[in-house]
């Protein structure tokens, strides 16, 4: 590409290439179906965000009183519910995945174009069964759903749609990770080797690891939840002869390794967006890129974390409390790594490089809590605490949400073709920081003084806690919709972008922004993808640009 | 530029898919045959615990004929060997430990349950 | 760009019919890992329940037909072996041996399944059903050897049966599809060649998975 062309908007982008609805619902396009995930995802965090901000107005006073008691369990467990499965467990793969990962291979597609489309309309039908249990009523067993009580009778229609949401959620990731797993495993450009790839493939591969081994008993096991409902199968009811901690074991065996599912595809954004905008190769490349495969499958060995107080034997919680400090470990490699990839680099306080500071905080701060419940005694007063909540919302919120808000703005321009405007991104950041921040520090201490939590009412003495905590996520909500307003207002206002406005090393900067139908003019050859030797800032309309031979 | 290869049939040499051949398609399924009839008959002896394990290791030794003629996996890369293997070792693990917490925590349930069952009926 | 004459099965984002071949069957052998994990799950509700409640396993014993369950295994390994030789004709590109196979195949899963449903219908006939569902008749008890009619029915001998219909019964759904992609296959065999045999070989590999489900379901529920 040479450098004026990449000023303009290329005759057929793939935003072009067909018109028309039939030709985005049935499309094959990886670029396109990662769009309308995208949109559906997006539509899905305003959703859970909804609920999370009424809930959040019922805690204002003690005795709650805005919505119903029973209200409320609905309320926590639609936000639980809809957030993990609909946001943050598909969010990055799907979202940015879909659209990057071939790209930064070389390649013109992913392995199975018809698999990913499937994938993508088994999401929405799981998604379509989501609101389908909030129009008949809505679900209050957690986003856990734990029997006996979401197996009893009285919980209606809603468990049932809601478990078929889940299963049909589950399909669509375990198709999303055979894909990216084929497609990194065969379809990198000539001259790429495996250390070779951008670590957000690494963090993708090892996802798809874990997509495919942990999904399928999530499936089952919901499986068994709706037949044990409607015919009475006695593995889980206890009046049937059954046993509920085993529907524990089997939901916690996939739903541990599901929030690897989530961090992972994260911290692969931060590894790409710590070395463009430090201006430096990532430091201990092959330690993270190892570190993602050692997560995940250590992953799996320590699910009995979640079950310290459910009757779990003491040998097992033992066990697992040993194994789950042991996980923590990888993840710090990747700390260190990546802070050493600051130290001494030429940092740029972009948008998606301002996400990635405060994800560290809160990175460092969330994992750091993980190590007081994976504790087995520090856990068991903890357990069922606000710490617990606030524990998980620094991960999942903090980190994986930050990490989705900076890649988002980070691969914006390839994937629209449009700069969005850097102050609106940039006080969208500093402001979701500080609502974060508000929102979730109060509910560490509430979880120590022993503030429980799913209760829609509380003792007097945390309401400086909880009230802290609501004008905080009113703050943090407004971020986000700064965010959004600023990316959804670049589409028609933004500067256009070049192939490559970020300076960075990785093939999909060599594509045009946004890119042709399959991608590349030409089909590439590998690169180095943390290798900015040669890279220089031309101007503002062309980007950067490599000068000379690599 | 990438080049196709239009040829009409795959060359000789690198790119051939290995066939498998009729004698090993027939060689095996005999093999499965044989074991079917040997699990049957180690069936009706009663070795108490043993039952268990020959049932199962037997069943091993037709899975394994299974898929390295069958599926190939004999003739091919390692990379699907790792995913079945893989994937069975991670099943094993869900069995495995799901089994040995259970049955640790069964006295437990069981005095609750009789706890329970002294207790009047609601 | 586009695939070349010869070759108009070579999908646009792969560089030649080996590369699609193999990757294809990568993916479908990633998917069958899947497979394992989601019977795995029901693998393990059957060792959880033997383990803590093997009285249940015991008494059910009588009620299987080891028989019924040898003649099944034999005719799912004979399907396994046409199976295979449909790959094999297709590489060879010898499309009369292709037909003879896949049709075996579909047939001999079709048999799986009539015997399925003997098994299955008589034991519903004498109330041996799922979970609370589960009475067994007073014919079908009469019809039970002595040392199991000495015995008491266990109380939730229907957990038992869930487990039995569940995974029999998950296979059998599986066993269903098998039919309807040989079934495919069928209509789509003049396609089918030394270029252009991956889809045969890729439902070969999921038909020998469900029996390999099966060669561990035998003995599990008919042998021990």
């Amino acid at each position: 590409m040479t450098s004026n062309a990449a000023a303009m908007e290329p005759a057929e982008s793939y935003l072009r290439h067909g018109r028309g609805l039939r030709s985005w619902i049935l499309t094959f396009d990886h670029k396109r179906i990662a769009i309308m995930y995208l949109s559906a995802i997006l539509a899905c965090v305003l959703l859970g965000g909804v609920f999370a901000l009424l809930l959040r107005l019922n805690l204002w006073n003690p005795s709650g009183g805005l919505v119903s008691n029973d209200v409320y369990n609905k309320l926590f467990t639609l936000h639980g519910a809809v957030m993990i499965f609909l946001f943050v467990i598909p969010g990055i793969p799907a979202a940015l995945g879909n659209f990057v990962v071939p790209l930064q291979l070389g390649a013109r597609d992913v392995a199975f174009p018809r698999v990913n489309l499937l994938s993508f309309w088994l999401f929405a039908g799981g998604a379509i069964f989501f609101v389908a249990t909030l129009v008949v009523g809505g679900i209050d067993t957690g986003w856990t759903l734990y029997p006996p009580y979401s197996l009893e009778e009285s919980r209606g229609l809603g468990i049932l749609l809601a478990l078929t949401g889940v299963f049909l959620l589950g399909f669509s990731s375990i198709l999303t990770g055979v894909n990216f797993i084929a497609t990194i495993h065969r379809m990198r450009a000539p001259g790429m080797g495996w250390f070779d790839l951008p670590l957000f493939l690494w963090a993708l591969y090892a996802t798809g690891i874990i997509q495919i081994v942990a999904t399928p008993v999530l499936g089952i096991t919901v499986a068994l939840g709706f037949l044990e409902r409607v015919f009475h199968l006695g593995l889980f009811m206890p009046e049937y002869g059954g046993d509920p901690v085993l529907f524990q074991h089997f939901f916690w065996f996939y739903s541990h390794p599901a929030v690897y599912i989530m961090i992972l595809p994260a911290m692969g954004i931060v590894s790409e967006v710590v070395s463009v905008f430090s201006r430096k190769p990532i430091f201990g490349y092959r330690f993270i890129a190892m570190s993602s495969i050692a997560i995940a499958v250590i992953g799996f060995l320590v699910w009995g974390h979640h079950m310290f107080v459910s009757g779990q034997s003491a040998w097992a919680s033992v066990i697992f409390s040993f194994l789950t400090l042991l996980v923590a470990i990888p993840s710090a490699i990747k700390t260190f790594n990546w802070l050493a990839t600051l130290y001494k680099g030429a940092i740029v306080l972009a948008t998606p490089m301002i996400y990635v500071l405060t994800f560290f905080a809160i990175f460092g701060v969330g994992g750091l809590t993980g190590l007081f419940l994976g504790t087995l005694a520090t856990d068991v007063p903890l357990h069922d605490t606000y710490f617990v909540v606030a524990h998980f919302h620094f991960v999942m919120v903090g980190a994986v949400m930050t990490a989705f808000l900076a890649g988002l703005h980070y691969w914006w321009p390839k994937m629209t073709g449009r700069l969005y405007d850097e102050r609106i991104g940039s006080v969208s950041a500093w402001v979701t920081f500080v609502g974060f921040c508000l929102t979730f520090i109060p509910q560490f201490f509430a979880g120590v003084a022993g503030m429980p939590r799913r209760y829609a009412t509380y003792a007097s003495q945390f309401t400086v806690h909880n009230r802290v905590s609501t004008v905080g996520a009113f703050i943090l909500a407004s971020g986000l919709v700064v965010a959004l307003y600023g990316l959804v207002a670049s589409l028609r206002s933004g500067r256009r972008a070049p192939a490559n406005p970020w300076g960075a090393a990785s093939l999909e900067w060599t594509a045009a922004s946004p890119p042709v139908l399959h991608n590349f003019a030409e089909d590439p050859r590998g690169v180095r993808p943390y290798d900015y030797t040669g890279l220089r800032h031309v101007s503002d309309e062309a980007g950067w640009v490599r000068e000379g031979a690599r | 530029m990438t080049e196709r290869d239009t040829s009409a049939s795959s060359p000789a040499g690198h790119g051939r898919p290995h066939v498998v051949s009729p004698a090993a398609l027939l060689g095996t399924v005999a093999f499965l045959f044989a074991l079917t009839v040997v699990t049957v008959a180690v069936s009706r002896l009663d070795l108490g615990a043993m039952n268990v394990v020959a049932a199962l290791g037997i069943a091993t030794l037709k899975a394994i004929a299974v898929a390295a003629i069958f599926m190939h996996l004999r003739y091919e890369g390692r990379f699907h060997v790792v995913v079945l293997v893989g994937c069975a070792i991670f099943a094993a693990l869900l069995v495995g430990f799901v089994v040995f917490d259970t049955t640790r925590y069964q006295p437990d349930l069981r005095a609750h349950e009789a706890a329970a069952a002294r207790r009047p009926a609601r | 760009m586009s695939g070349g004459g010869s070759t108009p099965y070579l999908a646009v984002q792969f560089r030649d019919m080996e590369a699609q071949t193999e990757t294809g069957k990568l993916g479908v052998w990633l998917f069958l890992g899947s497979e394992i994990l989601f019977f795995g799950g029901l693998f393990t509700a059957y060792s959880v329940y033997r383990a803590n409640h093997i009285e249940l396993f015991r008494y059910a014993h009588f009620f299987l037909d080891w028989r019924l369950g040898a003649f099944n295994t034999f005719v799912l390994l004979t399907s396994s072996l046409s199976a295979a030789w449909a790959v094999r004709c297709a590489q060879l590109g010898q499309r009369r041996g292709l037909r003879l196979t896949l049709v075996v195949t579909f047939l001999l899963a079709a048999v799986f399944l009539v015997v399925k449903y003997f098994e299955y219908s008589h034991k519903l006939h004498n109330g041996i059903a799922w979970g609370a569902a589960c009475h067994p008749s007073a014919e079908i008890l009469a019809s039970l050897p002595d040392t199991a009619r000495a015995l008491p029915v266990p109380v939730h001998l229907g957990t038992f049966f869930s487990i039995y219909y569940l995974m029999t019964g998950l296979h059998g759904v599986h066993v269903l599809v098998g039919m309807g992609l040989f079934a495919w296959l069928l209509r789509r065999l003049p396609t089918f060649g030394p270029d252009h045999w991956g889809a045969v070989d890729g439902v070969a590999l999921y038909w020998h998975l469900v029996d390999l489900v099966w060669i561990f379901l035998f003995p599990l529920f008919y042998l021990i």
